[in-house]
């Protein structure tokens, strides 16, 4: 699955979608697909701070328990709270399930992220052994 | 490293897996699926249904020859003795110290002639530890026949009903942990046995390892299970399964360093069986001593948190006093459980643990093991 190249990725699987001052979080179809059946994600809480390559959670799925690393810095606004529920929704559909939404405190964070291009590459760099 | 290495070994299905797009990975040495369509409904299907499950990277090691007896006698902790031809007994190899170098199936094929079921990972360690023990007795004949059989496990309520279709052998009349040879979707002198790993009623088959008697025989085992939902079954499925079913696993409850006493096996270790076996005298020691100092027990997560193996067990001062050696969600109980290792005194006193979970210290009740009994017909 090609990765929407509208959004952009980090080297620990997370994607982030900026509209203004506000990113939207989750983590990638490959990360899904590689955890397998995702039965916990355990997120912040509105208010907290988050910072760019610091973990802000964990996606347990039956086999192993995996770090969020945050794409940026700033402060959570929103948390998808359906995922406490229904944890399975990121296997249907990483891209869709988004984790958290961070106010930015610093939007240039944006430009040290890989392109929808940069992060396929890297994949295949990774599985392509 | 070299390329020899990082040569995985693969079993006949390798290239079935990878159509059915599996993922793989390196479990002991092999190239083997650990999941297809999702390990939740992998273990449903067997909970529910019926699934199938490569198992041919499990070792077989025949013991032939007037001797055969006294040679298994001496090398396993159980009587096989009281073996029938036609049936397998759980039994364990000990070490001289009274640990475990691996937990096998011992099957009687006939008077004179067993074959041991062995893991993969163990399974050169284990042929090697064997003919060091008994190699030089008069009248055995040892054979490592692994790379001969293909394994086939076909586990889950249904199991039956499917395997009934591909065979004239009156599967019912096939009691548990009993085997006969018959005839499965073409393939003659299959060993058809009532036994498995999952908890659930099923059989294991064990046919000639060529790619295209393989094929066949998954391919029969799939279409004659189709009705009943059957989905092959990676090794993912097959941990949570028999996780589930409270059966312990190598490297995890049982390992060089873990007894059967410990690990709750006393029931498949005969210390007055007729012959004097690897690690006797050293367990007889232990136990005249007052036994181990630490026992396995169940556990419940009664709080959010998932154990994993290795998780330290702490006690309400917070002090660690034990270490989890599998932990998972059960996907079928719905509950996340554990196994793990604690002191006798926590054990019989039955008072809640701790497991750290990462940065979280998470309640967990002691239950009783198996977490999971099928229900009876």
């Amino acid at each position: 699955m090609a990765c929407p190249t509208h959004l952009k990725y980090t080297k620990e699987h997370e994607w982030i979608a900026v509209d203004g001052s506000v990113g939207t979080v989750g983590i990638t179809d490959y990360a899904q697909s590689t955890l397998g059946d995702i039965v916990f994600v355990d997120l912040p809480k509105v208010g907290d701070a988050v910072a760019a390559n610091q973990t802000f959670g964990s996606v347990e799925s039956v086999k192993a328990v995996s770090d969020l690393y945050s794409p940026v810095s700033g402060t959570v606004t929103a948390i998808n709270t359906e995922l406490a529920t229904a944890p399975d929704k990121v296997n249907e559909d990483a891209y869709a399930a988004w984790m958290i939404k961070v106010d930015l405190a610093n939007p240039s964070e944006q430009d040290a992220l890989l392109t929808a291009a940069a992060y396929d590459a890297f994949i295949a760099e990774e599985t392509g052994k | 490293m070299t390329e020899q290495t990082q040569q995985l070994k693969k079993t006949a299905l390798n290239a079935t897996h990878r159509a059915l797009k599996a993922k793989m990975v390196d479990f002991g040495g092999w190239d083997m699926p650990v999941e297809y369509s999702g390990l939740i409904a992998e273990h449903m299907a067997v909970r529910t249904g019926v699934g199938l499950f490569d198992v041919s990277h499990m070792g077989e090691i025949q013991f032939r020859g007037p001797a055969s007896l006294d040679a298994v006698q001496r090398v396993t902790m159980n009587d096989a003795s009281k073996l029938e031809v036609g049936q397998a007994q759980y039994s364990a190899l000990l070490t001289g110290q009274g640990t475990f170098v691996d937990d096998i199936l011992v099957h009687k094929l006939g008077e004179n002639d067993y074959l041991l079921v062995v893991n993969a990972g163990t399974k050169d360690k284990d042929f090697a530890w064997i003919r060091s023990q008994v190699g030089a007795m008069h009248g055995i004949h040892l054979s490592d026949y692994s790379s001969y059989y293909s394994q086939l496990a076909v586990q889950g309520p249904r199991a039956l009903e499917t395997l009934k279709k591909l065979t004239k052998t009156d599967l019912a009349a096939i009691r548990n942990y009993r085997f006969v040879f018959g005839e499965v979707a073409g393939i003659h002198n299959t060993l058809i046995a009532r036994t498995g790993y999952s908890g659930e009623d099923g059989f294991e088959i064990y046919i000639p390892s060529d790619v295209a008697t393989t094929e066949k025989a998954w391919g029969a085992v799939m279409e004659a299970g189709a009705e009943f939902g059957i989905l092959p079954c990676g090794l993912g499925a097959r941990n949570t399964l028999r996780l589930e079913a409270g059966m312990p696993l190598y490297g995890h409850e049982i390992s060089d360093r873990t007894t059967p006493i410990e690990a709750g096996l006393e029931r498949w270790l005969k210390m007055d069986k007729p012959v004097e076996f690897v690690g006797r005298a050293s367990l007889k020691a232990l136990i005249d001593a007052g036994g181990p100092a630490n026992r396995l027990i169940g556990l419940e997560m009664v709080e959010r948190g998932i154990a994993r193996d290795g998780y330290p067990v702490l006690n309400e001062a917070g002090e660690t006093i034990g270490v989890v050696t599998s932990g998972s969600p059960a996907p079928f109980l719905k509950t996340n459980i554990a196994y793990a290792y604690v002191p006798n005194a926590v054990a019989e006193s039955r008072e809640d643990v701790f497991v750290q979970v990462r940065a979280n210290r998470v309640r967990a009740r002691q239950v009783a093991t198996p977490f999971y009994k099928r229900p009876k017909k």
